[in-house]
């Protein structure tokens, strides 16, 4: 995975730049007061992103908030309605031919035709490209050496997956932008996920990481913007993010005995009591966990299984959306 | 499609435009719609109405003609039909369905590109089965090598421009493949008795007839039935060929749905 035809797209060094590219931006990405809205629905309301070249950027955010219709606005799949885009200093339509060289893209729900093979779907976009990444390097990297001669139709979702990611990268691009990439694949392959995206990025490739998971975003972002109802509520490092929720604590129990929510709420410490199936999840500020064991001994009730937190970037989430991030019944209504 | 008529594609070009028809072709290869539909039908049906004797009796209902005669013509049109509103539009639709064509769309190859590839597979295949159902009813069943070679060569090209754009039109407003399927197929049957599979066109009456000459399929067969008996074929049934080959060319550019 050293010097390769994957590593020419990264131009860590000044020096030494294809001069058909365009001069080395400092900003990858900028966009400024995007809006686009379907009908009566404003997906996006009003965004604005600058992503330095080398970061990983992820946009964050829970299912429908816009995070997909920004990026696809970003690479030129939709006009927007409102605001500008600039990618490494290009127009997404004006300059459609040159950034598409520049810029690889992985989709939700994007297909291969059931009877093509591995190899020759990866060739065909290959050939697309001025400058593309060695075919058998990237099929290596992404483990699909021995899927090679196989159709589509055959592949797991997760090879599906990385096939989507391995086209992503198959022009040698200078930014990547990748739509939920780890969605559907077990947590092993999404380890292994990340770790080739660090590898990328290490290349000096920037990835614009569309994910709603948070640990996928603390674990491998530079820098996290939160998406909200279609615009940015937050923009920072996850550590950064997590900081700002850094009073919220998070006490885990599962009670012995059923017992009134409004004992817990009424104590001054306590911001948000929820069930989690047996589990009751209390938010609070402040010495929470003595608090909650007293009130519950004093209606009788003993909490097994405690678990406390302090907080992570989905407290932080939470804290500045009012949302949860991961609403797994909103997941089937995502368009 | 336009775009690449009106500018000279670049040696690199040629090479992408070249990947993505060896890449449409194989595919035609491994879900043969267009191949069964489109070629081996047609072959199949001319070896039928070969093997019948009454086939090869002369008929005054048409026209001193024999029926076989007949229905060379329409055979060779049936298969250019098949091909150009199921083999064509199918593949398309299922590309936008699966969102095929908008990752391909963040590439630097243009879309348009793929939707030529096919036009291109499916019309070389449509040529493929004119010369076979030709050569099997002049090897086989001793049928006189057509009057006019250029002329059927222009009457089946114009036939191809005139119906490729069907096709595309179908692909525009079919949301699944088996739609596509569907509407290919109510189309096909109404333009298919106007080409006389079910009743010649010589024994049709004169108001179907009159009809028939101004339907695609009518004029289709009209065109490579004269130049196949008798020469280079009236000036009618081509220009109304081409008329098709414009106003849906454009309708099919107009409106068809990249999603």
């Amino acid at each position: 995975m050293q010097a390769s035809a994957l590593a020419t797209a990264t131009g860590a060094a000044t020096v030494n730049e294809p001069a058909a590219r365009p001069r080395r931006h400092p900003l990858a990405a900028e966009i400024v007061g995007l809006r686009k809205v379907y009908g009566d629905v404003v997906a996006v309301d009003d965004v604005s992103l600058s992503i330095a070249e080398g970061e990983i950027f992820g946009v964050l955010g829970p299912n429908g908030a816009g995070k997909t219709t920004t990026v696809e606005c970003a690479v030129g799949l939709r006009n927007p309605d409102a605001g500008s885009i600039r990618l490494l200093g290009l127009d997404p339509f004006a300059d459609r031919d040159e950034l598409h060289e520049l810029v690889g893209v992985q989709l939700q729900a994007s297909a291969q035709p059931a009877k093509l093979r591995v190899g020759e779907i990866l060739a065909l976009y290959r050939s697309f490209y001025r400058d593309p990444a060695d075919l058998d390097e990237l099929i290596e990297v992404l483990g699909l050496a021995e899927k090679r001669n196989v159709y589509y139709r055959a592949l797991s979702g997760g090879q599906r997956q990385r096939l989507s990611v391995a086209l992503a990268l198959i022009g040698n691009p200078r930014i990547a932008v990748l739509d939920e990439m780890t969605t559907g694949l077990d947590p092993g392959a999404r380890r292994d996920a990340w770790e080739l995206i660090r590898g990328i990025r290490d290349r000096g490739v920037t990835i614009i990481l569309v994910t709603h998971f948070m640990e996928e975003a603390e674990r491998l972002c530079d820098r996290v913007a939160f998406i909200d109802a279609g615009r940015v509520v937050a923009l920072d490092t996850p550590a950064g993010l997590s900081a700002r929720a850094r009073d919220t604590k998070v006490v885990r129990f599962v009670p012995s005995a059923p017992f009134d929510d409004a004992i817990l709420s009424a104590q001054p410490e306590v911001t948000r009591v929820e069930h989690d199936g047996s589990r009751v999840v209390v938010s609070g500020t402040g010495d929470l966990l003595n608090t909650v064991i007293i009130a519950l001994h004093d209606q009788g009730v003993v909490a097994h299984d405690v678990g406390f937190d302090t907080s992570n970037l989905e407290d932080a989430f939470v804290k500045l959306t009012g949302n949860r991030l991961n609403q797994d019944h909103l997941e089937g209504a995502r368009s | 499609m336009t775009a690449l008529t009106l500018h000279v594609p670049s040696p690199r070009q040629r090479i992408i435009f070249g990947n993505v028809l060896r890449n449409e072709a194989r595919l035609t290869w491994r879900q043969p719609v267009g191949l069964v539909g489109g070629l081996a039908l047609p072959v199949a049906l001319i070896m039928i109405f070969g093997n019948i004797s009454t086939f090869h009796h002369k008929s005054s209902a048409l026209g001193g003609l024999t029926p076989f005669e007949v229905y060379v013509p329409v055979v060779i049109m049936l298969g250019i039909a098949l091909i150009a509103m199921m083999a064509l539009s199918m593949p398309l639709v299922s590309y936008r369905e699966q969102g095929i064509l908008r990752r391909l769309s963040t590439t630097p190859m243009p879309s348009s590109w793929l939707l030529a590839a096919q036009v291109v597979v499916q019309a070389s295949i449509a040529v493929a089965s004119t010369l076979a159902v030709l050569i099997v009813s002049m090897v086989a069943f001793g049928a006189p090598s057509p009057r006019s070679p250029g002329g059927v060569a222009v009457a089946v090209l114009l036939s191809i421009a005139g119906l490729c754009p069907l096709g595309l039109l179908v692909a525009s407003f079919a949301k699944t493949a088996n739609g596509a399927s569907v509407i290919g197929r109510l189309m096909f049957f109404p333009m298919m008795f106007f080409a006389g599979l079910w009743l010649p066109r010589a024994e049709m009456p004169t108001i179907l007839r009159d009809i028939s000459n101004y339907t695609p399929l009518g004029a289709a067969v009209q065109a490579i039935q004269d130049a196949i008996l008798q020469g280079f074929p009236p000036a009618t049934p081509l220009l109304v060929l081409a008329g098709y080959a414009v106003v849906l060319g454009y309708l099919a550019h107009r409106f068809f749905r990249w999603e």
